[in-house]
């Protein structure tokens, strides 16, 4: 935490509000984002006990598993899961535009040009919080390698049919989701404690309800005073007002509420079987959909205030105007869906359990890449990030006061003007340091020459972005009196050594990977969970 | 005239007297020895948990209850993996203790499981550590303790723990097993709740050794625990060897460096009493008579969080938004202190921390004024 949120925070704990920790919205949001509101049973790992879904908030979809540990209603669960995501996902994949991406020809091992397809859009999922992310990465670990009757008809629990194919989906938005910047899978509490800093920890910052209380206080409230409530306030049966936004449920609505009506739908359930007659079997099927009922109710219950939060999240964020280069990032996600896309269509088998050398070393180098043009872009967006970066002494801001004509000392001179900057910042400058500045959207590099007056004059010389010509090309050489903004770090990420082909990996690193083969489906027990 | 009381007893007596007429003592549970480890400077913790008081019955006499609590489907699920490990007199769980930690031990068949029942923690206590030294008298042969009791010094009184399982090896070593339902997944487990169970054993390997070191000859207590948790989605064991030197190590410290409860005890008024019986404004008092040191990380480790967080925040306290909040203003730690200084109100220009504040606020404006311009 830098100083400058830290002062937020405490600006916002003693106006009772949550103060600007970002001018301009840092992450994309579609204009039809799916959200998606998970819950899970305690001590089971990810088995889900129900769910809100949909693009409509006025009409999200309420899937419910009555009874968690049964696993014929947790594959329910799952396709009417798959039901909502992949048209939702397939509505974005339709459309496409025509882009040009840089390949290996295989013949002459040269870099050309190829015409491809680029989605128009990708599929934007909104999770409450941080542990949704982790849910929907669980929930696609345990799916995709799931094989319906339709692949293997020996399969003893065979899934339905678009099952494993959500679960592809849903382990592409995880891993996605690991790289700094992307926004195919967002999760609410993350993206509101990047552009708001609130009276009270980031730990605290975790729970939906209270972050929303800081930003939105209700009338006549101080942001400390209804985030409280959020955490705290029970109603006469003992239930939290604001439930957690999960996917783990509170224990006082588990044990209370919910393990009653699930005992009650088991009994019913075996009412029904134990029927000897039909008119018998009519009147418990009554109960036993009255006890269905109730448990949907109940997962309605809680996930409906955790709904409407995560939607007034969005309205507080479309708000804020969009990042400059928001749209650039959001274009590497397009290409991400694309790909996986291409991938899906083109009949490969899922992402395997454990990466190949290859492929671990380029996520990794993808997520550090994408780490460092995020901090810069962010930087360059946004006067507030800025400014956390001059304190620090990475940027520095402040007005020309003097430019000097030089030229290089080459047999075609070219020109490399002095300029001096007055600032009141102390970057941190050694001997010929790089500096950048962003001139029309390219960075322009200078060499730091030397500082006057304690460093409250920078000497500068320009070294490129000013033509070919003896003469700098007009507005390409800051004046006398301009306010400029040097940064120490640099605007656009190189990317790193290139990886072998993942056929090339040296021994060292455990060979070839060979074919990929089609892992196996994780093998099942009677008592499993999913 | 009654016979002079040692100084064991009288502290006894002492934290008998802050407990209440009548409340049994609380035994240290996991949550207990986490919040040991995430605030060892915190002398109202150390004095509640060393008397052995009920902190969640007090927080809720206080009017701040703590959020915490188990599911119970939670609770079924664990025990009935718990049971599943240890069925058939813990054959898998020796089987599992063989294949990751001993391989070249004789393979365990027909494993002696002594009964460790016995009246009260005191007797509990006594009877396992009876059955370790017996154990000791078995070479060659695996002894599983199921659910053993032991006992540790923590600040001057005595702790008592409960680990899933001990396991004495062939050659007599001991090893710690911790049973844990959240799964490992692909071979790899969730860090946070992995560290937790390392922390968590690492206390009951600290117990363990003190045992082991009043025995001759002494037995090794092995620092390679056991963890064994679900495999991937089915109900079936997977383990691993969980190296814990690290945490056994910070844990001793910690233990080391705790206030001694002695001395807190002395400084406390007479007839301090935090027996939940107790109307509220006496046992706010008697709680507001012990410092405590606020995180907000104690909101996930101690029962009494919320109501020790509404104080620190009537107070201002930086602390309260985080440690890290705190470590970067230097000597300002209220939230008035660090505004006034950082509006050029109060403060000395030449405290570095105070320029920095200065130097932050200046840009802080001048951005978000650059921001409302466009």
């Amino acid at each position: 935490m830098s100083l400058i949120s830290t002062l937020a925070r405490l600006e916002a704990v003693s106006t009772g509000r949550a103060q600007p920790a970002a001018t301009v919205r840092h992450r994309h949001l579609s204009d039809r984002p799916l959200v998606f509101v998970p819950l899970t049973t305690a001590g089971e790992a990810g088995a889900p006990l129900g769910a809100l879904v949909g693009t409509d908030r006025d009409a999200p979809r309420l899937l419910a598993v009555p009874q968690p540990r049964d696993r014929d209603l947790r594959f329910a669960f799952l396709a009417e899961l798959a039901d909502v995501v992949l048209p939702y996902v397939d509505g974005c994949a339709e459309a496409v535009e025509a882009a040009e991406r840089t390949e290996t020809d295989p013949e002459t091992g040269k870099r050309i040009k190829v015409e491809v397809d680029l989605c128009a859009d990708a599929p934007q999922l909104i999770v409450p919080s941080r542990a949704g992310i982790d849910l929907v990465r669980l929930l696609g670990r345990s799916t995709r390698f799931r094989r319906t009757a339709e692949q293997d008809p020996q399969a003893p629990y065979p899934a339905p049919p678009r099952v494993p194919l959500l679960g592809r989906w849903l382990t592409h938005f995880g891993e996605r989701a690991r790289v700094p910047g992307s926004s195919l899978l967002l999760a609410m509490t993350d993206v509101l404690g990047r552009h708001w800093a609130t009276g009270q920890s980031t730990l605290e910052d975790q729970h939906l309800g209270a972050l929303l209380a800081w930003i939105d206080p209700p009338e006549g409230e101080t942001g400390a005073q209804a985030a409280l409530r959020a955490e705290l306030e029970r109603d006469e049966r003992g239930q939290l007002r604001c439930p957690p936004a999960g996917p783990a449920t509170d224990p006082a609505f588990d044990n209370k509420l919910l393990a009653p009506a699930i005992e009650r739908y088991d009994r019913a359930r075996t009412a029904l079987a134990a029927a000897e007659d039909g008119l018998q079997a009519d009147d418990r099927l009554g109960a036993l959909t009255a006890a269905e009922r109730e448990i949907r109710d109940l997962v309605l219950s809680r996930t409906r205030p955790t709904w409407d939060a995560v939607w007034r999240g969005l309205d507080r964020l479309r708000e804020l105007p969009e990042g400059a280069h928001v749209e650039e990032r959001w274009t590497r996600d397009r290409w991400s869906f694309t790909g996986h896309r291409d991938r899906v269509l083109a009949g490969e088998p899922p992402q395997p359990r454990r990466d190949d050398a290859v492929t671990a070393a380029n996520k990794l180098a993808t997520r550090e890449r994408e780490q460092a043009r995020l901090e810069a872009q962010e930087a360059l967006d946004d006067p507030l990030v800025m400014a956390g970066r001059r304190l620090s002494g990475e940027a520095f801001a402040g007005e020309v006061t003097d430019v000097v004509m030089a030229y290089s000392e080459s047999k075609r001179p070219s020109p490399r003007p002095l300029v001096t900057v007055r600032t009141d910042d102390r970057p941190h400058l050694g001997e010929r340091t790089k500096v950048y500045r962003s001139l029309g959207g390219k960075p322009q590099s200078a060499e730091f020459v030397t500082a006057e007056e304690d460093g409250a004059y920078v000497v500068l010389r320009i070294l490129d972005k000013m033509g070919r010509g003896k003469e700098p090309e007009p507005g390409s050489v800051p004046e006398k009196g301009d306010r400029v903004c040097f940064t120490l770090f640099e605007h656009e990420q190189r990317g790193g050594a290139k990886l072998p082909d993942p056929e090339e990996t040296p021994w060292t690193h455990g060979g070839p990977p060979g074919e990929p083969a089609l892992e196996a489906a994780d093998p099942v027990t009677e008592e499993d969970v999913l | 005239m009654p016979p002079p009381r040692t100084r064991g007893t009288a502290l006894r007596h002492r934290l008998a007297e802050l407990r209440g007429p009548d409340v049994p003592a609380k035994a240290l549970d996991a949550r207990a020895l986490a919040a040991l480890a995430a605030n060892p400077g915190c002398a109202r913790r150390a004095i509640l948990d060393g008397a052995g008081v009920n902190k969640a019955a007090l927080a809720s006499a206080l009017g701040a209850p703590s959020a915490f609590g188990q599911s119970q489907f939670a609770l079924t699920r664990g025990n009935a993996f718990e049971a599943k490990v240890k069925a058939d007199g813990g054959a898998e769980l020796l089987r599992l203790v063989h294949e990751k930690l001993d391989r070249s031990a004789e393979p365990p068949t027909g494993a002696r499981v002594p009964d460790l029942t016995a009246t009260g923690p005191q007797g509990r206590t006594a009877r396992t550590a009876l059955e370790l030294r017996e154990a000791g008298a078995h070479p060659g042969a695996w002894t599983l303790l199921d659910h053993p009791m032991l006992a540790l010094d923590v600040a001057g009184s005595l702790a008592f723990l409960e680990p899933d399982a001990v396991v004495v090896h062939p050659d007599g070593s001991w090893t710690v097993v911790e049973i844990k339902s959240f799964p490992l997944l692909d071979g790899s487990a969730d860090p946070a709740k992995v560290g937790a169970a390392a922390r968590q054993a690492a206390v009951y390997v600290l117990a363990l050794e003190e045992l082991a070191a009043r025995l001759r000859p002494a037995p090794r207590v092995r620092h390679r625990i056991l963890l064994v948790c679900p495999r991937d989605f089915s109900n079936l064991p997977a383990a691993s060897a969980v190296d814990i030197r690290k945490q056994r190590a910070v844990t001793a410290r910690q233990l080391n460096r705790l206030t001694r409860i002695e001395e807190i005890a002395e400084k406390l008024p007479e007839g301090t009493c935090f027996s939940p019986e107790l109307p509220a404004d006496e046992l706010t008092a008697a709680v507001e008579s012990v410092p405590a040191t606020y995180a907000p990380e104690c909101l996930s480790t101690c029962e009494l969080a919320f109501h020790c967080r509404t104080r620190s925040r009537e107070e201002g306290a930086v602390t309260s938004l985080g440690r890290p909040a705190r470590a970067e203003l230097g000597g300002l730690s209220t939230v008035a202190e660090v505004l006034a200084a950082a509006r050029g109100e109060t403060g000395d220009p030449a405290d570095p921390a105070v320029a920095a504040l200065r130097r932050a606020a200046a840009l802080r404006a001048e951005a978000l004024e650059a921001a409302a311009c466009r």
